[in-house]
């Protein structure tokens, strides 16, 4: 059974006057099979710790460790760890002018499964799964996120999702900027892959919306660069009454 | 102004460094608000053209049409050195389908010279020391079905080359010039494209990489005719071709696209000029080059001229670059000039990106390594720009060629 394991993970960028610490000391087990939301007020780091798993070179961790399965995930290159299994929903996807979606996908499945999908099978479920996520089949022509809307660069993240088949996924945002109708057809998608049991999930959000939709095992409140609370579902219900203010006055965010 | 801007959309500019059109003739006419002319472009080129070398004095690189190539890199075409240095071979095979004939022929023979006029030393000095020319003939009213092909390599030393395509009326066909090979080579190329024929004509400079090679195009579209030219450029050390199009009557088209790929050290640089002289023709100008590593180096100038006479003209030139490391140099410079208002339309564009770390970070969290990512980027920006070639065989053919560069290069 896949585990990552994130112990102590202290991660710094480079601001103006220097490095400035972010993550100060993250403390998370993620299991395949488990869904983990981590919430917390905007700044607080849950995008660097995102990014920082997946290996963004923004980001310089400077201490503790993360292992997928045992393996040392910092020391392996971004598209090893894709290959690995961990994948990053981004909150802002960028553009990649030139690049087709039909050619990015199929590239991106070649590397992570280690084969190109034999074509017939590949196209089918490339349309099934376009289809689930009701985006027009025309967007398999247009190029990586070059002029999406904000919903539909989301539909496209959790597309991959979908075809990549992680064994951790790693969803920044993903409800942010989506209408109830979209935010529902995505959540459809994420429990998809979540109900194969095969994928563990750290669902990041600032917002208790999609926790309609998407049941986690368990709520970790994120403050200053770390997490300061963690609890099971109804840990969800209470921020979404009380906010983040109690965290951000007691916590040690800046 | 030129319409310069950064593809991604990201800040990372890095050292690019795109010109700019203020250096040479300001974009005036309908639409741009401007009606000054800093320069003519027929100003800019400081000689009249002439079939002799010695009609145009040695350059020394600060003229507006050498500032950026680096003189000392020519191998003497531009100063004389070359024309005494020792002569090298040329093997050329050919694919002539049925009727086409290609002649070789001595200087005084009365085709030579009249799709254009040398505008520049080295297309003088090319002109002026050539020792024999080649004349390739498609009849009147052939349709070609297989393209004509010529392929080049140069075995070293110094060669001067004519090469003379006649497109007779109403005649169709698709011309491939493929260079390959190491050398210091200088040419006039003449595409005569007769009344309502229709010429593609395809340049391939896939030379190794210590090959120098500088080569004025001269078209002649004929009254409803229709010239593609298509240029590809990967090799040598130092590129520089002139493609020019002229219209011997009205109703005329011409296209040129390019595609370029600048890889550390080399400096390959495309001049267009477009003389609009004729009412009612039109013309279409799409280059793309991709650069990676230090000191690679592209530059594009694009001169569209619509005289007073060009009534009805309809033209837009494009040029994009895409920048795939630091280090790497682009010169950009669309330029169009307008002596009428009575014109269908006029445009053009000029944009310079960079592939950047997010980009790179995006396709990577995919599973994709660096290389492969550059690749698929620089792929499909390529090909874009093949699809408008409409020419299926020679589409192939070129993705080919991109491949095997991209296997190689990236
Ligand atoms: N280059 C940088 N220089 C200085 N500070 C930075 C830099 N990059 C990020 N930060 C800071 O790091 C902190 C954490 O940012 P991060 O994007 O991880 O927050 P977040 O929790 O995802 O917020 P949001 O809810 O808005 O998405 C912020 O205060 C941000 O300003
Ligand atoms: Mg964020």
């Amino acid at each position: 059974m896949a585990t990552l394991e994130i112990r102590d993970l202290h991660v710094s960028v480079e601001a103006e006057n220097g490095p400035r610490e972010i993550l100060k000391g993250v403390d998370l087990t993620v299991k395949q099979g488990e869904t983990h939301a981590i919430m917390g007020p905007n700044g607080s780091g849950k995008s660097t710790l995102a990014y920082s798993l997946a290996g963004h070179p923004k980001y310089t961790v400077t201490g503790g460790s993360v292992l997928l399965d045992g393996e040392d995930v910092l020391e392996m290159s971004v598209d090893e760890r894709a290959k690995a299994g961990v994948f990053l929903a981004m909150q802002y996807p960028v553009e990649v002018p030139g690049v087709s979606v039909s050619n990015f996908l199929r590239t991106a499945a070649t590397a992570v499964r280690g084969e190109a999908p034999k074509l017939r099978l590949w196209v089918k479920e490339v349309k099934e799964a376009m289809a689930a996520l009701q985006m027009d089949p025309a967007f398999a022509e247009r190029n990586v996120n070059e002029g999406f809307s904000g919903g539909e660069k989301k539909r496209h993240e959790i597309l991959q999702l979908e075809l990549l088949k992680p064994k951790i996924a790693i969803l920044d945002e993903t409800d942010s900027g989506l209408d109830v109708d979209a935010l529902r057809i995505v959540s459809e998608g994420i429990n998809r892959v979540r109900s194969t049991g095969e994928v563990g999930t750290l669902l990041v959000t600032h917002y208790t919306r999609i926790l309609r939709y998407i049941q986690p095992d368990y709520v970790h409140v994120f403050a200053g660069g770390r997490i300061v609370e963690s609890g099971g579902a109804e840990l969800a219900d209470k921020l979404e009454n009380e906010g983040y203010e109690a965290y951000v006055k007691g916590g040690a965010s800046e | 102004m030129a319409d310069v801007q950064n593809t991604t959309g990201s800040t990372t500019a890095g050292s690019i460094e795109v010109g700019t059109a203020g250096a040479g003739a300001q974009l005036a006419g309908p639409g741009t608000g401007r009606a000054a002319v800093q320069q003519p472009i027929d100003a800019r080129v400081a000689v009249k053209p002439s079939y002799d070398v010695n009609d145009f004095p040695v350059p020394h690189g600060r003229e507006e049409d050498w500032r950026f190539t680096p003189l000392h890199r020519l191998g003497g075409l531009h100063d004389g050195t070359a024309a005494t240095a020792e002569r090298g071979e040329d093997k050329v095979e050919f694919t002539l389908p049925d009727g086409v004939t290609a002649e070789t022929v001595g200087r005084e023979d009365a085709r030579l010279g009249k799709a254009g006029t040398p505008v520049d030393r080295v297309a003088a000095q090319a002109f002026s020391a050539f020792e024999q020319a080649l004349v390739v003939t498609v009849p009147k009213d052939a349709v070609l079905t297989e393209p004509v092909k010529i392929d080049v390599r140069a075995e070293g030393g110094v060669r001067f080359a004519h090469v003379v395509i006649d497109v007779k009326p109403f005649a169709e066909a698709v011309v491939v010039l493929n260079h390959e090979g190491t050398g210091t080579r200088a040419a006039n190329v003449e595409l005569l494209v007769g009344d309502g024929a229709k010429l593609t004509f395809v340049s391939v400079q896939d030379w190794d990489r210590d090959a120098v090679h500088v080569a004025q195009h001269n078209a002649l579209v004929g009254r409803d005719a229709s010239f593609k030219s298509v240029v590809v450029t990967f090799g040598g050390d130092l590129v520089r071709l002139h493609p020019r199009v002229n219209y011997a009557g009205p109703g005329g088209e011409a296209e040129l696209f390019g595609l370029y790929f600048a890889d550390a050290g080399q400096h390959l640089e495309h001049r267009l000029i477009i003389d609009h002289d004729t009412p009612h023709c039109r013309s279409n100008v799409a280059y793309k080059g991709a650069l990676q590593g230090q000191d690679a180096h592209a530059v594009w100038v694009g001169d569209v001229l619509i005289r007073a006479a060009a009534l009805g003209t309809d033209t837009y030139e494009l040029n994009r670059n895409l920048v795939l490391t630091d280090g790497a140099r682009v010169d950009s410079i669309p330029n169009l000039e307008i002596e009428t208002g009575e014109i269908v339309g006029a445009g053009h564009a000029s944009a310079t990106g960079r592939f950047d770390d997010e980009q790179l970070f995006y396709l990577m969290a995919r599973g994709i390594p660096a290389d492969e990512a550059r690749r698929l980027v620089v792929r499909g920006f390529f090909a874009e720009l093949l699809q408008q070639i409409g020419v299926a065989e020679v589409q192939e053919q070129l993705m080919e060629k991109i491949e095997t560069e991209l296997e190689s290069a990236v």
